[in-house]
């Protein structure tokens, strides 16, 4: 389990685009890296992030070793009716996390 | 055989840089990304600073503006890293824009470039040359 952040706006209005925004605790470990014994430190990246609003996809991103430590995300989603944003992402490992945010239109 | 002190000194410079990309790899990889046709310049927009003090996290912006058909993915490639690709994004029906901010890494001052590919098959470019003081990737 890993810290993340999610910020939505309290305010949202039918069919009217808003920014997420989500900070996910990682050290995004590049694999290009040595340690004091000049051993290579081995890749530990999340790889995938995908947000859906009730099933339905927002966006969906493929990361490499470029993207910086502690990953920032920040993306426009536009929602009908109030729902239910899930937010999951896959490291290396195969571990799969998964924050859920409700969302009220009004 | 290479005399020892040339040797520890090729195994110094091999440690702090790691082998970058090159501009021919990113522009074979965008080749298999677009096909024959190459990209247009325009329609997306990728926003980088163009001095960057530490290129351990670099904000970094991609959106395209009132696409004539909807944007299918943008691919961010930098070419001076030891591994060319940056991220792809997939947008899908419930996206409000196609528009994605994050933090990158930059191993060395380079070009970075977006590639965005639209549902109508056409593919648009945007680049950024940067100046990089403080290195990511090598501690």
């Amino acid at each position: 389990m890993v810290r993340v952040l999610v910020n939505v706006p309290k305010q949202i209005a039918a069919n009217e685009p808003f920014d997420v925004k989500l900070l996910i605790s990682h050290p995004m470990e590049s694999g290009q890296r040595r340690d004091q014994m000049g051993q290579a430190i081995p890749r530990d990246i999340i790889n995938h992030f995908i947000c859906t609003l009730d099933g339905e996809t927002v966006l969906e991103a493929d990361f490499f070793p470029a993207i910086a430590a502690n990953p920032f995300l920040s993306f426009s989603v536009v929602a009908e009716k109030s729902g239910t944003l899930a937010m999951t992402f896959t490291d290396d490992h195969g571990v799969t996390q998964t924050e859920l945010v409700a969302i009220t239109v009004t | 055989m290479i005399p020892r002190r040339r040797f520890v000194l090729l195994s110094a410079c091999c440690a702090v840089s790691p082998a970058a990309a090159t501009p021919a790899e990113v522009a074979a990889l965008i080749q298999a990304l677009t096909g024959d046709v190459p990209p247009k310049d325009g329609l997306i927009h990728l926003d980088l600073p163009v001095m960057v003090e530490n290129g351990n996290s670099v904000a970094m912006t991609v959106s395209v503006a009132d696409p004539p058909s909807p944007v299918e993915a943008i691919h961010v490639f930098a070419e001076g890293n030891p591994l060319p690709r940056v991220a792809v994004f997939r947008f899908g029906p419930r996206s409000g824009a196609p528009r994605v901010t994050t933090r990158m890494r930059l191993a060395t001052s380079q070009t970075v470039i977006a590639i965005a590919r639209l549902r109508d098959g056409s593919c648009w470019r945007d680049s950024v040359d940067l100046l990089v003081t403080l290195a990511a990737c090598i501690d």
